[in-house]
This record gives structure tokens, sequence and C-alpha cells, in this order.
């Protein structure tokens, strides 16, 4: 009787404490929407979205995001193009290929540079990569794609790498020792047997890699440049949603056009960090039902 | 007559770490026959399998000392190549195996690293091997499903399909019949019986009967030794040694 009441006791504890973070979640959502909705009422959604022109303070103003959107795909493009295959690669190497003890040491010191705050990573763009950038390139700026990429690619890197790893971590022992046991070779079993087993958690990983890299704030804010223009080259200036969210918010008057336009920027932003979450966790799913398939 | 000693092994010692698993054991496998390896659990059975097809190379601070003579040469050669060992002398393990792959996939997956890439070519060996392994009527029309949505047992005998893929000399099971039912288990056991014929078959089994049924000759290991080894009749009638008797009339302590 009384272990019962205990039980249920418990229960309800642990029921509470997941409702207040879903609560707290849902009331930030709700604010997201409520100041950013507003916005709608001046502009459409199409042109808001789709409008080329980012002039929040101009006269009469200009709310189209799309060069901001536009900025965030393309460092979070190449950040991904880079990051991916060094975070698979290194994760492979650690789980696969490195002896122990070698082991042992790379594994923390990835992992590290997922603790090295974004501040210090942007101001080691701003300050050591910039200026070589320009140099290198004779740029007008240092502060570009390349930079932002290069920075964001060192964030991503661990998150890919250490969910990779876990990944690779759970792939049957049974699976190597057959195929070992058919003549395969290290390279062989990595590539055929190990790899493709564990390539849900890598899609995982890759997209959980992406989604950090998207919504980081700090690092495109100091090195992406802040153009709020669409890029032609890799050596222009762009200015990404969390940066111009950053960079405008302090300067904008509370519940004017340009504050609502932040927050509907803001909801983009949310919406997509969302989807890729939402794949990433239908991907992991969606091979695991089928036993990893017919691969 | 000599050519008829596939493998041989010369006092062979096996180290885990320290930790010495197996004790100058000196044995002969027999071409075209069944060799069963009975024994207490942990005796080292399977990490004696495991050592003829150099599997035990995977696993980290392992030590052999002696000679594991193949064909008369000895496997653990530093220039002896252990892959093209592992492709002579195939494995099935206790647990069925097959990887998260196609039917097809599973069963060319060793020839096509070995080389083999036509089509017509892998499809007809596939047929053979699934037939070897009497797997084929009942997987004919679904080479393309995964692997893994085969029963236990089916999924043993595409293990054996695999890798008899391979054609090879020697074939190492290591109780492959443990995780199934009776009537896989009389399949495999039939299967076994026809194998024999082309091929050399080294099996690990807890099951006195199988032993008794499949094989010619049997090794009875303890504690990492080989305590008595001789034709399966022998050793199930009347045994040389005292321990021997008692492990295999249940009487063991
Ligand atoms: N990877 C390993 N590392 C360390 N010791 C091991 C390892 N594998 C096996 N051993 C030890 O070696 C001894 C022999 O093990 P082995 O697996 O060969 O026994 P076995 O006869 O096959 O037993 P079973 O019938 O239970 O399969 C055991 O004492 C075991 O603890
Ligand atoms: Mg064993």
């Amino acid at each position: 009787m009384t272990r019962r009441l205990k039980e249920i006791i418990i229960k309800r504890i642990f029921f509470l404490f997941a409702c207040v973070s879903i609560l707290i979640l849902g009331l930030i959502v709700t604010f997201l929407f409520r100041e950013g909705i507003p916005i709608f009422r001046i502009v459409s959604v199409p042109d808001f979205l789709l409008g080329g022109e980012w002039y929040p303070t101009f006269d009469p103003p200009a709310f189209g995001i799309w060069p901001l959107i536009v900025g965030s795909f393309i460092v979070t493009f190449f950040s991904t193009l880079i990051a991916v295959p060094l975070g698979v690669l290194s994760a492979v190497y650690i789980s696969e290929v490195a002896p122990r003890p070698l082991k042992e040491v790379l594994k923390p010191l990835i992992e590290l540079l997922a603790g090295i705050p974004s501040v210090v990573l942007g101001f080691f763009g701003m300050v050591v990569l910039a200026p070589w950038l320009q140099d290198t390139f004779d740029l007008p700026t240092g502060l570009n794609i390349v930079n932002a990429s290069l920075m964001l690619a060192l964030m991503a890197i661990p998150t890919i790498s250490s969910i990779a790893e876990d990944a690779l971590y759970t792939v049957p022992r049974e699976f190597k020792e057959a195929s070992y046991a058919l003549g395969a070779t290290k390279s062989e079993t990595i590539l055929k047997v190990i790899i493709p087993s564990a390539l849900s958690g890598i899609s995982t990983a890759v997209i959980l890699g992406m989604a950090r890299a998207i919504g980081e704030t700090m690092v495109v804010l100091m090195v992406a440049g802040g153009a709020a223009a669409i890029p032609e080259s890799l050596f222009d200036s762009v200015r990404p949603m969390p940066a111009s969210i950053a960079a405008e918010m302090g300067e904008a008057p509370f519940r004017s056009e340009h504050y609502h336009a932040l927050f509907a920027t803001g909801i983009v932003l949310f919406l997509l960090t969302l989807a890729f979450n939402l794949i990433a966790d239908y991907v992991s799913h969606k091979f695991k039902e089928v036993g990893s398939g017919t691969l | 007559m000599e050519d008829n000693r596939v493998i041989k092994t010369k006092d062979v010692n096996f180290y885990y770490g320290k930790f010495r698993a197996l004790t100058d054991i000196s044995m002969d496998f027999e071409k075209n026959r069944v060799t069963a390896l009975i024994g207490p659990s942990g005796c080292g059975k399977s990490t004696l399998l495991r050592l003829l097809n150099r599997m035990n190379d995977l696993i980290d601070g392992t030590r052999v000392e002696g000679e594991v003579l193949f064909e008369g040469k000895n496997i653990y050669d530093p220039e002896v190549d252990p892959v093209e060992i592992r492709r002579r002398i195939g494995m099935v393990f206790q647990k069925p195996n097959p990887f998260p792959k196609s039917i097809f996939s599973n069963i060319t997956y060793g020839p096509r690293l070995a080389g083999l890439s036509d089509r017509v070519e892998l499809e007809a060996l596939a047929e053979q091997s699934l037939k070897q392994a009497v797997l084929w009527d009942e997987v004919k029309d679904i080479l393309g499903q995964s692997a893994m949505m085969l029963s236990g047992g089916q999924q043993q005998r595409l293990c054996i399909a695999r890798a008899l893929a391979m054609k090879p000399d020697v074939l190492l099971m290591d109780e492959p019949t443990s995780a199934l039912d009776p009537i896989s288990t009389a399949k495999i056991e039939e299967l076994i019986q026809d194998l024999k014929r082309q091929y050399t078959i080294i099996i690990v089994t807890h099951n006195m009967q199988q032993a008794a049924r499949i094989s010619d000759k049997t090794g009875f290991f303890y504690i990492g030794k080989l305590i008595e080894y001789s034709a399966t009749e022998k050793i199930f009638t009347r045994p040389d040694v005292k321990q021997t008797e008692d492990y295999i009339t249940g009487r063991f302590g």
C-alpha cells in the first residue's frame, strides 16, 4: 500500500518536472509567435521570406529576409561540406583504427573542441583568420563566407564526430567478425560493413551538426561580415539570420515594426532547426525499424 | 598418409594477455573429415578454432607460440597474409551473423572482395551456395530482401552458404546449431554430412549426440589442454582417459 503510494508520488513528481520543461518551451514558442506575427500585417509572408531587401531602419523600411536566409544556408552548407568528412573520418579513425592509447587522447581532445566558447572561435576568426584571408587573397575584408564556414565547421565537427562515433560503436562485433572471416581487409570492412551499418546514426550526426551550424549566432555575428545582400562569391560577406537578430535587436524599439520583423526571423530560424531535428529523428528511426534495411 | 593432414598444430600455446588459454596443443586435422571439438565451457575450443584462421589476431594483446601448419606452411609466419588464410579457411559462428544487407549481397560479399564482379557468375555462385546450404528453395524468390528478415535457422544456413561461396578448403564451425530449433539443427547436421565430401570441417559442439552423429574424429579439451583425441567411435565407446568418459557420460565434477 505505502509502496504503491510512493511509486505513484514519484511518478507524479517526474511527470511534473517533464511538464515544467514542456510548459516553458510552450511559453517561449507562444511568445515568439506573438511577437513575430504582427509583422505580417505590414508585409505578406511571401514578401517577407522572398523579399530581396532588408532595410529595416530606412524610410520606408524594407523587410525582406531572403538575403539573410541565403546567408544562413550558404554558411551552413559550406561548413557542412567541411565538417562532414572531417567529423565522420575522425569518428571512424577513433572508433576503428586508432590504437587504444591514441584513442584515449583523441576522444577527449575532440570533445574539448566542443567546449570552446563560440565567442572564442569568433575571436580567432576575426583576429587570425580574417587578416590572413584578406592578405592572401587580396580582399576588401576577411570577414566573409569562407571565414564563417570554417569557424562553423570547427563547431560542428565535434558534434558530428561524437554522435557518429557512438553510432559506429554500436555496430555489432559479429558483423565485423563475419567480414574478416570472409577475407575482407580492415579498410574493406570499414567501408562495406561498419559505415553502412552505422549509416542512420551517421546521418543523424550530420543533420544535428547542420542544425548546430544554422542556429549558431556568435560566430556568424563576428566573422560573417554582416552584409545583407545575396553574395556573389565565396569571399563576399553575408548576414545569416541569427547574426541579424543579435545585431539589431538592441536598437529596434520595443514592439516596432523592426522588432516584430526580427521576431519573425526568429520564427523562421526556429522552424528550420525544428525541421532539422525532425529529419534527424526520422532518419534514425526509419533505418532502425527495418533492421538497417538492404544497404 | 602425410598428405591427408591439412592442418597441423605443433606445440601451440595461446595467451590472452597474461592468461594462457591453450597449452601445448598438437593436433592434426584430416582432409574431408569432420573433426569435433568438445569440452566444458571455457576450456578453449573457440580459441583453438579461431586460431586456425587467425581470427584471434583481431583481439588486442593476444600471443601465439608454436606453429599452425596449413598445407605444410606456418600460417603465423610473418609474411603470411591473414586475409589469404581467411579466404581459404572459412568460418561459421555460434550466433547467426548475416550482414544487414540483402540475401544476395550477403552471399556475394566475400567473392566480390576477392575480385569476382561478373553478375552472371555471381548469380550462379549464389544459387549454388544456397543450394549447398539447403536454403535455395526458401529464399530463391526473395534474394533482394534483407537477410535480417529470415528466421534464426535460415540466417545460420545463409551464413554457411556465405562461407561456402568463398569455396574454402576448410570450414570452421563454432557451435553452429546452438541457437537453433531441432528441425534446423537436423538440416544443418545433414548438410555437414554432405559437405565433408568437398570440405574439411572442424566443428565445436556442446551436444554430445551431435558430435557422435556427425564427426569422424573427436578431441576432448579440458582447461586449455587436449586431453584425448581419436576416432569418434572410440571416444564415445571406450575412451582411454577417465576424464573423457566422465565428461561424455555427464558425470563431470
Ligand atoms: N577475448 C578474450 N580475452 C580474454 N580472455 C578470453 C577471451 N576469450 C576467451 N577468453 C578466455 O579463454 C578461455 C577459453 O575461452 P573459449 O572461448 O575458447 O572457451 P570455449 O571452450 O569456447 O567455451 P564455450 O564452450 O563456453 O564457448 C576462457 O577461460 C575465457 O575466459
Ligand atoms: Mg566457445
